[in-house]
């Protein structure tokens, strides 16, 4: 049998890109890079998406929004899956995404590779730990750009937030963590 | 409602089904569209029994932080420990999932049936039938994992040997054979490595404070230390899935340095206390608890267990 239903991607996909975050609001999903594909299946839309964290809440109410927006567009069926493999990392949020939450007052996380936390498991061996209560290299505050901050809770409200305060301007923010 | 009227948040008040954001009921199978076939060659009732061991240490170790929540030392603490109490139970939501996946693999093979048949059948069980219907002898966490902390010493002692240890194990699960089980372990060893670093930082701060912070914290790592042992031992659950399961013994190493690092930045002593004695050669892996977890799945499973099929 041979059927010829394909769906709009490039259209349904626009509409997925577009649609916020909820804990991230200034952040479109693609900005923040957590959708993973659209593609057509039998006829019916498909959207992947990965958490950021494993216990990241908000995943649900993220297929509802999409699933809600596709089929206000006219994509009957459209569904939405899952994917943990391979693991989001902060490196995914587009030049974009951290241009907005510049603009929102809260910094972007540096590249993962930097002497974070978070190294790349597959490269982590018996650990030479940077275990002190030294801040793990300056971040740079997004209100006056002062590089004199300090990190005063390294989680914030949400499980991708670490906490800052700016020296020089007094200003507490919010630094997305390198993931 | 117009498209733009549409958000997160109004999904909290949404009446229109039963669904709610991050409470209550109708959670969706954290696998959900994720292929969790179990792979040729791999024993899927060991499987299942692996990944309930792993998923209890997260769920037990989670309900623990939990219950400090209000009572921490500071707002800032409070946030952090919620945070990691999250990763956890995502972790054990995952790890959970799987195991009833692989549970109703299991069923199938035993039987010589389809495994989509026997999961539409009910075989294999969900996260929160595991989680809310099991009773105390069939959780398989470890020991450590149902420590009731007494004091913030305590707190920050268990998730540093905790995390370091599950780090350890998930850096080598991120290459098994199970491809759900290595994508898991892939994502949680990051979070983990969040967790370890928090924890190594207040056992630092509290070891080379004063002397009484020196001597709560001295004293938090004596009263852990035997449940220490128990995390190394080799079950035999892990032998029958090789390439699959990680052998905890091949840890040590790598747990001992980490540990003599923080200990010896933080001016104290590796504790010598003996380890906490077997019950008949068999402890928290077997279904032999400390009379701790009870008090654990009392508070954790009353709700659920008062009425099986209410919904919220």
């Amino acid at each position: 049998m041979v059927t010829a239903m394909t769906a709009d991607v490039p259209a349904a996909r626009q509409i997925a890109e577009a649609v916020a975050d909820p804990e991230l609001p200034m952040l479109t999903l693609a900005d923040l890079g957590i959708l993973r594909d659209v593609t057509s299946e039998n006829g019916h839309i498909v959207v992947t998406i990965t958490p950021t964290y494993s216990g990241c809440p908000a995943l649900r109410e993220i297929a509802r929004d999409l699933e809600y927006r596709l089929t206000q567009a006219g994509f009957a069926g459209a569904a939405v899956r899952t994917q943990i493999a391979p693991a989001w990392s902060s490196d995914w949020i587009t030049p974009e995404g951290r241009r907005k939450l510049q603009a929102a007052g809260i910094a972007p996380p540096r590249p993962v590779t930097n002497g974070s936390a978070a190294q790349d498991p597959a490269a982590r061996g018996p650990v030479p730990l940077n275990l002190t209560t030294a801040p793990r290299g300056r971040v740079p505050c997004p209100q006056c750009g002062s590089p004199d901050t300090v990190e005063t809770a390294a989680f914030g409200a949400t499980a991708c937030k670490a906490l800052l305060r700016c020296h020089t301007c007094h200003e507490p923010f919010e630094y997305v963590k390198e993931f | 409602m117009t498209d733009d009227e549409f958000t997160a948040y109004q999904a909290l008040a949404d009446e229109t089904d039963d669904h709610r954001w991050a409470f209550g009921t109708g959670f969706t199978d954290p696998l959900e569209g994720i292929d969790t076939s179990v792979p040729d060659g791999i024993n899927a009732a060991a499987l299942a029994a692996y990944c309930l061991m792993l998923g209890d240490d997260a769920l037990v170790h989670s309900h623990r932080l939990q219950q400090w929540m209000t009572r921490l030392p500071e707002l800032e603490e409070e946030t952090a420990v919620a945070n990691i109490a999250l990763d956890l139970l995502g972790q054990a939501r995952m790890l959970l999932a799987r195991a009833g996946r692989a549970e109703g693999a299991a069923l199938a093979q035993g039987a010589g049936l389809d495994a989509g048949a026997v999961l539409a059948q009910g075989g294999g069980r969900s996260e929160d039938q595991l989680a809310f219907f099991r009773p105390e002898h069939e959780f398989r966490n470890v020991r450590l994992a149902e420590h009731a902390d007494t004091d913030f010493a305590q707190l920050a002692g268990r998730l540093l040997i905790f995390s370091t240890w599950r780090l350890a194990l998930f850096s080598q699960l991120s290459g098994s054979a199970d491809p759900v089980l290595a994508a898991i372990a892939a994502k949680g060893a990051k979070e983990l490595a969040y967790h370890r670093d928090y924890a190594a930082q207040w056992v630092i701060r509290l070891g080379d404070g004063t002397e009484l912070s020196h001597g709560r914290m001295q004293a938090a790592l004596g009263t852990l230390w035997p449940l220490v042992d128990e995390l190394f031992r080799t079950h035999a659950v892990v032998t029958d899935l090789p390439g699959v399961a990680a052998d905890p013994a091949g840890l040590r190493a790598e747990f001992d340095d980490v540990l003599a690092a923080v200990l010896a930045a933080a001016a104290l002593d590796l504790p010598d206390t003996p380890p906490l004695a077997q019950v008949a050669g068999k402890s928290g892996r077997d279904g032999v608890h400390t009379e701790a977890l009870g008090y654990v799945l009392a508070e954790l499973q009353s709700v659920a267990r008062a009425d099986p099929d209410a919904t919220w």
